[in-house]
């Protein structure tokens, strides 16, 4: 993939900050290139077919029309959704998008805006997280910056409704695949609570790279969920490296569902950088065919009396193949963290793959750590059982498959996020 | 015509054979009792007329209701009305008992050709039969058979059973781990179901559950075998002299 950098059109002009930083991604970018499998990092996720495709880095898009009953809400038909923004092959729509009602102090809006309207508060948070040394995605995202949202909570805020992120690639009908870069960027003051649920979907089957970046600031005691679902054609590429740094007594909740994508990587570094923060990040991956789903997560223990608790679940069929990385590292000071660890993946077909590579690294000497990761295929026991009752084989096997996907969507706390998401896993259980 | 026709089954699993010939045959409206030291087959013949993989039928026939049986796949056998309590029923986490349910009886209606049953109409009869075997609602809520007492997973069959009302109902040791209360209930649950139109065989290493579901006929099953057969008496005899005449001993 080459930085083409041919239009900036999204983002206001006269900053020299940020062009001062997009000019430090690009030139690291150059130096870096895309990852390899030569990295440690990226020894089970090959993005050599991405590199060989013409990308066109997206020109601002506000016409592309997109139904109004495709956008989607974890908010059930009848009710009225809270804020959600959208975006279309990386530009901001506020024609499309409900941007309110919100608290006083609360700003949710797109990146260009935010840069006009809150400058101050871009500036002090844009690449302090997700630093562009060192590591490509974010250098590449950093260098054709355009687009992506800012969520602000002042300290104590609370939206009791979830904003909703939807980023929808819709092609653009010429021969060269548009390639978007988002960065999402949180601040969550100091005793905030929000809820933020990405969606990430196709209009259509024209390839789209997504390279998104978040950073989220979690103040001390703020509480955040973070749910994802991307589900984006078989022929898309799909990158997110999420980034956070938790204060004392923060809480974190993330989930990732991903059914979508041809290649999807999903790098979750988070530092509990404050005494007595908890992160719990859950997912689960449904993928077949020849799709590549790669999750890999760092949770850093920096300081006291941190939690995390992770619990991923895959399922491939055909010839998907599964990656999972899963650090845990608690640093020297880090006493009385309690970490936890969970990786279980399902294989229907006997050509899909998964590689688990579970990492625990301790510098402290009181704490407890745990994880597990274990492959199995469908408990024929339990099989028989369902097909003795009369249930055919099919219904059989999705039963099973949705009871085990279940048992990870049982974690998400927020009971219309767990429901809205176990019908998305049922409906890839239906559409075999 | 008998209701089950078993001619001369010899079975193997893994190359070893455990069914050496066996022939029985049940009318409808008679309960059948196997009776058989531990290895003797008994878990086999069941396992093979509800039609688990895994076992290869080497020689013989298992004739229902004039089907070859042992041609239809276990969903199918179900639906033409083949019922094997377990005696070991699976527990399968995050799969409700009321959705298990429900999927099963709608499964076995639809290739029955009868209409499928929206959730009140399901409710509303799963209730009805609970009640009479002392399930609670809250039983249908859990997963099936998790964290189930002995007593409850076998209830739950018996309610499995009483749903999908099948012309023959395999018993595969029903009795093992229940105290004597809860033997009776599951026996009373059973016997509920005795009718002219269904046959059933049940299966017992014990003369115990006999006392409570009195067969009409009582075959030995060992070595593969049935060594013999008899009316209801000879489970008293056996439980008086054991297997040793078979050439077991049980106690060694």
């Amino acid at each position: 993939m080459k930085p083409d950098a041919e239009d900036y059109g999204h983002l206001p002009p006269g900053l020299p900050w940020l062009e001062a930083l997009r000019t430090e991604g690009r030139r690291r970018f150059a130096g870096l290139g895309l990852p390899t499998p030569r990295e440690e990092a990226w020894r089970f996720t090959n993005l050599g077919a991405l590199d060989r495709l013409p990308w066109r880095t997206a020109p601002p898009d506000p016409v592309t029309v997109i139904p109004p009953d495709f956008l989607p809400s974890v908010v059930p038909a009848g009710e009225a959704p809270g804020p959600r923004l959208v975006f279309v092959n990386g530009t901001w729509r506020p024609d499309l998008s409900t941007p309110g009602p919100l608290p006083h102090g609360v700003v949710l809006t797109g990146l260009g805006s935010a840069l006009s309207d809150h400058p101050a508060v871009v500036e002090a948070h844009l690449g302090r997280l997700a630093a562009v040394d060192g590591h490509a995605l974010i250098a590449l995202n950093t260098g054709l910056l355009a687009s992506g949202a800012l969520l602000v909570l002042p300290a104590g805020a609370v939206l009791e409704r979830p904003v909703e992120l939807v980023m929808i690639g819709a092609g653009s009908g010429a021969d060269r695949p548009l390639a978007w870069h988002p960065r999402l960027l949180v601040v969550a003051g100091a005793g905030s609570r929000a809820t933020l649920v990405e969606h990430h979907l196709s209009l259509g089957g024209d390839p789209a790279c997504v390279n998104l970046v978040a950073e989220l600031f979690l103040g001390a005691g703020a509480r955040f969920a973070h749910y994802k679902v991307q589900r984006e054609n078989p022929a898309s590429f799909h990158l997110a490296t999420v980034t956070g740094r938790l204060e004392r007594d923060a809480g974190y909740e993330g989930f990732l569902l991903t059914t979508g994508g041809r290649l999807s990587r999903n790098e979750i570094r988070l530092v509990l950088d404050g005494p007595g923060a908890t992160a719990r990040l859950n997912g689960a991956y449904l993928v077949r065919g020849r799709q590549h789903c790669d999750t890999t997560t760092l949770i850093d223990h920096a300081h006291p009396r941190g939690t995390s608790r992770q619990m991923f679940k895959g399922v491939l069929d055909g010839e998907a193949r599964g990656v999972f990385q899963g650090q845990v590292l608690v640093r020297p000071g880090a006493q009385q963290t309690d970490g936890h660890q969970l990786h279980r993946a399902l294989l229907l077909s006997d050509h899909a793959q998964i590689d688990a590579k579970p990492e625990l690294e301790i510098h402290a000497d009181d704490v407890k750590c745990s994880h597990g990761a274990t492959v199995g295929d469908l408990d024929e026991d339990a099989l028989f059982y369902l097909r003795a009752r009369g249930i055919d084989r099919d219904r059989a096997r999705s039963l099973l498959v949705a009871a085990f996907i279940n048992e990870a969507i049982a974690e998400i706390t927020n009971p219309t996020v767990a429901a809205a998401f176990e019908s998305l896993a049922d409906g890839w259980l239906t559409t075999g | 015509m008998p209701l089950l026709e078993i001619h001369n089954l010899h079975a193997s699993i893994q190359g070893r054979e455990i069914l050496r010939g066996i022939d029985l045959s049940i009318d409808a409206g008679q309960v059948h009792s196997i009776m058989g030291p531990n290895g003797s087959g008994k878990s086999t013949l069941s396992y093979i007329l509800a039609g688990r993989e895994g076992y290869t039928v080497t020689e013989g026939s298992v004739t229902f209701n004039g089907q070859d049986l042992l041609a239809l796949a276990p969903e199918e056998r179900a639906a033409a009305g083949v019922f094997l309590a377990f005696q070991y029923p699976v527990e399968i986490p995050g799969v409700s008992n009321a959705t298990f349910l429900k999927t099963a009886l709608n499964g076995v209606r639809r290739r029955r050709g009868e209409k499928e049953l929206d959730a009140m109409e399901f409710l509303k009869l799963t209730r009805a039969r609970c009640r009479q075997l002392g399930m609670t609602d809250e039983m249908l809520k859990r997963a099936v058979n998790v964290g189930f007492s002995g007593g409850e997973k076998k209830r739950n069959e018996v309610l499995q059973m009483a749903l999908l009302d099948p012309r023959l109902a395999v018993l595969d040791e029903t009795d093992s781990g229940l105290d004597i209360d809860a033997l009776r209930i599951v026996a009373d649950g059973v016997n509920a179901l005795r009718g002219p139109d269904r046959a059933m065989l049940v299966i017992t290493h014990y003369q115990r559950l006999l006392s409570y579901i009195v067969p009409d006929r009582v075959h030995v099953l060992a070595h593969g075998r049935i060594q013999r057969s008899g009316g209801k008496e000879l489970a008293l005899e056996l439980e008086a002299r054991g297997y040793a005449e078979f050439g077991i001993d049980e106690a060694a």
